[in-house]
């Protein structure tokens, strides 16, 4: 067994390779592909979630705008979807063929500019990429080098998100309203509907992730990462030390975006349309909560967070949908006030001690384990 | 689109716009009231400060129910019981709150924020189990409805007269509360300083019980009035959550005064821009504003002057 | 309820099913498929859907939790009644119908999650459920991709026609132009003042309402038109533009809460429904419970149901359902519409002597439902409903009172020449 890596310190080792085994070998092999869809489907949020990790976690800085990102990466694979879906000869019966449904029902006779772009492929992949990281810059920019934080920042982002949800309703024209974008079929081609389809996203979709959590991983052991835990703690001194704290923190930011939207592009693929409902105020604080309850400290806990958060309200909304609120309402504040630092909080603090004190007890020696990150302020 | 009017419909209408706008301030301030004793006075994001309202408008329309069917005659009245009754539930279930859950939070603000998230799912189930997932709708008494025919063009919707009423009546007993009692003063003082606060023998717990239980009795008194113009579900809390929210951190989190002037100008903001465009764009507009001058402003429009 | 179900059913298949029900005790204690009148399963269901010799599994799709749950109750509810009473009617082919009932959530991609759970896991033989347009448009890919069939109980925009959904509601033109025409004749209407929550469903209706109020009414025009988003509680702005233009009409399609608050602060302003003319497509008796009936009396809806109608189909649904769900229940457009949903689908399967999908997507036009409770319906070519038009006035109790009803069926016309 490899005890010293660089990259990774023991436990995360084991945490990287269970995790692997689980979403490579264990659940493609023993659920069938609706779950298995499913999991891809939770699995979109864990994308979030890390990047969360990075910026609530690390940084401080809690976004309740999450959604935003989540929903301008799907909306651009959407976009590109839906054009795809929207030839000539598949939308024949139109007032004007060839453009999507949804803007030929409100009288839209050619296609907006800013759709043009989206005909192709890999502008469609670059704009999932750069769009919310642009957006993101923007916002991070206007907020942090005015010294924007905490409570505020998550109040404006979330302000942002129920901007966004109103302006995507009300324009229906040119975004498809509050029904999304709906009734994708090919991707370049490739019909995403039928179950081989479903499997092979699946994989790709576990690869980015493993990507994220590696890039992620990359980042907190960077000295990037240690700066943005010292200005978690104590900004001032990061300032006076000569660090330009706002550049930090518009950063982390950006990257938690990217990962977001990386996650969003992927549920467009995965469930096969895009709606509003994903950008407001409700699922960005959902999409915080599966952080909180995962560890937002850790990488590996915001994945468990979402899986099992949804794979709850999955399980209990099918046996008891009038209960499933308040379980998920007592799971909240259990997470809360009893454990701050979530799943990964509960299993270094409790489960890997003993763990360690079993194997201590055949081995001479113990390698000493150091909790990961200290509780939030 | 004014061409065809007269001058004195024009008038009329602009003065009826005018009320509108200060209807809208009330609902603002009556909103933000509670909140900004919460969150600016204590720093608790309690997001749960919709469900509490809620909570108010169910307990108007058990009074209701309840006059209606035990003291008939009681009718025309039973809207100020309601009132008092729809504080103390609420007050009480937010002093059970703080007792159980806000307590242990008081160091990280960004935790209440969640705990509370956790808390309004419970509330809004709650609602739902106990008065059905229907609407229900809260009779009022004769007298509240209809609108006082101040000339022959101008009209001014009663109910929102009397919003504007309790708005200020409420106002001035909270400015009252906070800055002429003696316990006011303990709150203010555990506000700037806790150890020193505690030190000189005020009991902190019980004024952080006595304040958080204050915003949500606010909150309670803020749902009853809503009754009269908005509707009562389990889940019509989550519809102020954001809009109360902005008022109090547009104003700068922990001046009351700010609160009140956000409000105005925000309310002055969107029925004016509700006036001239649509409805959901006034709403994008204005949001937008707000969020673009907290960007230039991030402390709001009045902040206190305190070193961190 | 043999009252409901008498009318609907031709003589021989009726004959048939009342052999069935009484062999259906020797069935079950034989517990094996031996009556020539319930048809072997091999040969009623050939693709595999959850049907065995005794039961036949559907689904209930709707949300009982969320933002919607307020609407969504009285269709599970009046689901449940019909299921219940085609059950004691003797079934389905001589199977007990069994359902599985699933929530929503009021969230779109739970409703395609669910629907594809009760498609590929349940292999449900009929689903009924959706409520929003959105959450249609999210389970319609599952539909279409699984084979599944969905019955689809609420009034909406159109631009839509599907083999696998039948639509029990009305389509946009169905509900709109009846009224319009109604209005500019009795009440001599020319100017409409047209008000919506921000979707798909009140912009397409207003849309409509534009194209017929402009191009077909003599000398007609509309004056305004404004969006609100849903759940805004704010409407005294707008009301201060009403009162400016002074419309003859006002032409109201918002839902949910912000009703509530749009009507209570129209009453507030001085704008008495008795003289000013409102038209409204989304209050149904429903609404007007949270709205509070004196808020609204005076109002006039134009649905294709209003539980007041006189009929007697409708006075035996009427106090079944209370017997069911309580005294105090109402029953809105929509529930009446969730209720026709099982009862079509039982009729098809008769008329299609079989569960499989394709040959009840074929089957389905021209199935003719007489004991539905708002009169007779038929099933259209294009998988509507055709129907009756009716205009009802809100009274203060909170029900509405009948004033105009269409002579003939109206065709269901989900893409129309001429409004799009």
């Amino acid at each position: 067994m490899i005890i010293n890596s660089r990259f990774f310190n023991r436990s995360e080792l084991i945490g990287f390779l269970a995790l692997a085994v689980l979403l490579f070998v264990i659940l493609p092999l023993s659920v069938d592909i609706f779950r298995l869809n499913l999991v891809a489907k939770y699995l979109t949020y864990a994308f979030v979630g890390i990047g969360l990790v990075l910026c609530w976690g690390y940084g401080g800085i809690l976004s309740l705008g999450q959604g935003v990102f989540f929903g301008l990466g799907g909306y651009c694979m959407a976009m590109y979807l839906k054009l795809e879906a929207s030839s000539v000869e598949n939308t024949k019966i139109q007032s004007t063929p060839g453009i999507p449904d949804f803007m030929d029902w409100n009288q839209i006779t050619s296609l907006p500019f800013f759709w043009k772009p989206f005909h192709s492929f890999p502008v469609a992949l670059m704009a999932i990429i750069l769009v919310p990281a642009i957006f993101s810059l923007i916002i991070g920019a206007a907020m942090f080098k005015r010294r924007v934080g905490g409570v505020y920042f998550a109040i404006i982002t979330q302000a942002i998100a129920a901007i966004m949800t109103i302006l995507i309703v009300g324009q229906q024209g040119y975004t498809g309203g509050i029904n999304g974008i709906t009734d994708l079929r090919t991707l370049h081609g490739w019909d995403i509907r039928t179950d081989h389809a479903k499997y092979v996203l699946y994989f790709v979709e576990v690869v980015l992730l493993f990507g994220c959590i590696v890039a992620a991983q990359f980042i907190r052991l960077t000295k990037l990462g240690r700066i943005l835990v010292a200005m978690r703690e104590q900004e001032d001194r990061v300032r006076f030390s000569g660090y330009s704290v706002a550049n930090f923190k518009i950063f982390a930011f950006c990257a938690a975006a990217v990962f977001a939207a990386i996650g969003g592009a992927m549920f467009t693929l995965e469930v096969g349309f895009m709606s509003p409902s994903f950008v407001g105020i409700v699922p960005s604080i959902e999409m915080v909560i599966y952080t909180a309850v995962g560890g937002r400290m850790s990488i590996f806990g915001a994945v468990w967070g979402a899986l099992l958060v949804n794979f709850a309200k999955t399980s209990l909304s099918e046996s008891f949908p009038q209960l499933w609120l308040f379980g998920l309402g007592a799971l909240f504040i259990a997470v809360v006030l009893a454990f701050p630092n979530g799943l990964s909080g509960i299993w270094a603090d409790h489960i890997q001690p003993r763990i360690d004190r079993l194997l201590a007890s055949r081995r001479p020696k113990s390698t000493n384990y150091v909790a990961d990150g200290a509780p939030a302020e | 689109m004014f061409g065809d009017y007269s001058i004195s419909d024009l008038g009329a209408i602009l003065a009826m716009q005018g009320f509108a706008g200060l209807i809208l301030f009330s609902v603002y301030v009556l909103m933000a009231l509670g909140l900004a004793i919460i969150f600016g006075q204590m720093g608790v994001i309690n997001m749960a400060h919709g469900e509490f309202m809620i909570l108010g408008a169910y307990v108007t329309w058990m009074t209701s129910s309840a006059v209606q069917s035990v003291a008939p005659w009681l009718f025309p009245g039973y809207f100020f019981i309601a009132m008092m009754l729809a504080f103390v539930a609420s007050g009480a279930l937010g002093m059970l709150v703080e007792w159980a859950l806000i307590r242990h939070l008081y160091k990280r603000p960004l935790d209440t924020l969640l705990a509370t998230w956790g808390l309004s799912l419970i509330l809004q189930q709650a609602y739902r189990s106990i008065f059905g997932a229907r609407e229900v709708g809260v009779e009022l008494p004769e007298w509240m409805m209809g609108s006082w025919q101040a000339t022959d063009a101008i009209q001014i919707p009663i109910n929102g007269m009397f919003v504007m009423g309790l708005t200020i009546l409420i106002t001035i007993a909270v400015f009252y509360i906070l800055f002429w009692s003696s316990w006011g003063k303990q709150v203010r003082a555990v506000v700037q300083n806790r150890v020193m606060a505690g030190a000189v023998g005020i009991n902190t717990e019980k004024v952080d019980r006595y304040t958080f239980a204050l915003g949500c009795g606010i909150a309670g008194i803020a749902g009853s009035a809503f009754t009269m113009i908005g509707s009562t579900g389990p889940t019509a809390g989550q519809l102020y959550i954001v809009d109360t929210f902005l008022v109090v951190v547009f104003g700068g989190a922990a001046s009351l005064f700010g609160t009140i002037a956000s409000a105005f100008s925000i309310s002055q903001t969107q029925s004016t821009l509700e006036f001239f465009l649509s409805g959901s764009m006034a709403k994008v507009i204005t949001l937008l504003t707000i969020v673009a001058i907290l960007m230039v402003r991030p402390q709001g429009l009045f902040a206190l002057k305190v070193r961190k | 309820m043999s009252d409901v179900s008498k009318p609907g059913l031709q003589s021989p298949l009726r004959r048939k099913l009342l052999m069935g029900m009484a062999a259906l005790p020797a069935v079950s204690m034989l517990s094996r498929p031996s009556f020539a009148d319930v048809p072997a399963t091999s040969a009623v269901n050939t693709t595999g859907l959850a049907v065995t010799d005794s039961e036949v599994t559907v689904g209930i799709l709707h949300s009982v939790t969320g933002t919607m749950a307020i609407s969504e109750t009285g269709s599970v509810e009046a689901e449940k009644l019909a299921i219940a009473q085609i059950n004691a009617a003797g079934g389905v082919l001589g199977r007990k119908i069994k359902f599985i009932q699933e929530d929503g959530a009021s969230d779109w991609p739970t409703f395609a999650e669910k629907a594809k759970k009760l498609l590929v896991n349940d292999k449900c033989a009929a689903v009924m459920g959706c409520w929003t347009s959105a959450s249609r448009k999210a389970v319609l890919p599952v539909f279409e991709q699984y084979n599944g069939m969905l019955y689809y109980p609420t009034f909406y925009e159109g631009l839509e026609q599907s083999k696998n959904v039948i639509y029990t509601g009305q389509e946009a033109t169905q509900q709109i132009i009846a009224g319009l025409d109604w209005v500019n004749k009795t009440k001599g209407a020319k100017s409409f003042y047209l008000l919506g929550s921000d979707y798909i469903w009140p912009r397409t209706s207003n849309k409509i309402a534009r194209k017929h109020i402009e191009n077909h009414l003599q000398g007609c025009k509309v004056v305004g038109e404004e969006y609100f988003p849903l759940g805004s509680t704010q409407f005294n702005s707008v009301i201060n533009k009403i009162k400016l233009t002074k419309p003859d009409v006002i032409y109201a399609i918002i839902v949910g809460g912000s009703n509530v608050a749009f009507y209570k602060q129209l009453k507030a302003a001085g704008i008495d429904l008795s003289k000013q003319t409102l038209l409204t497509i989304s209050v149904t008796e429903d609404e007007i419970d949270g709205i509070g009936g004196e808020n609204i009396a005076g109002a006039y809806a134009c649905m294709k149901y209003f539980q007041s109608l006189d009929n007697p189909n409708n006075k035996a649904f009427v106090p079944a359902f209370k017997k069911m769900w309580g005294e105090k229940t109402v029953i809105g457009d929509v529930t009446q519409a969730a209720y026709l949903g099982p009862w079509l689908w039982k009729l098809t399967v008769e008329k299609a002597q079989s569960f499989d999908i394709d040959k009840i997507a074929a089957a389905s036009p021209g199935v003719e439902f007489k004991g539905a409770p708002e009169g007779y319906v038929r099933i259209h070519e294009n998988h509507h409903l055709w129907s009756k038009t009716r205009v009802g006035r809100a009274k203060a109790d909170g029900q509405y009172e009948l004033i105009y009803e269409t002579a003939d069926l109206v065709e269901p016309n989900p893409f129309p020449k001429g409004y799009q």
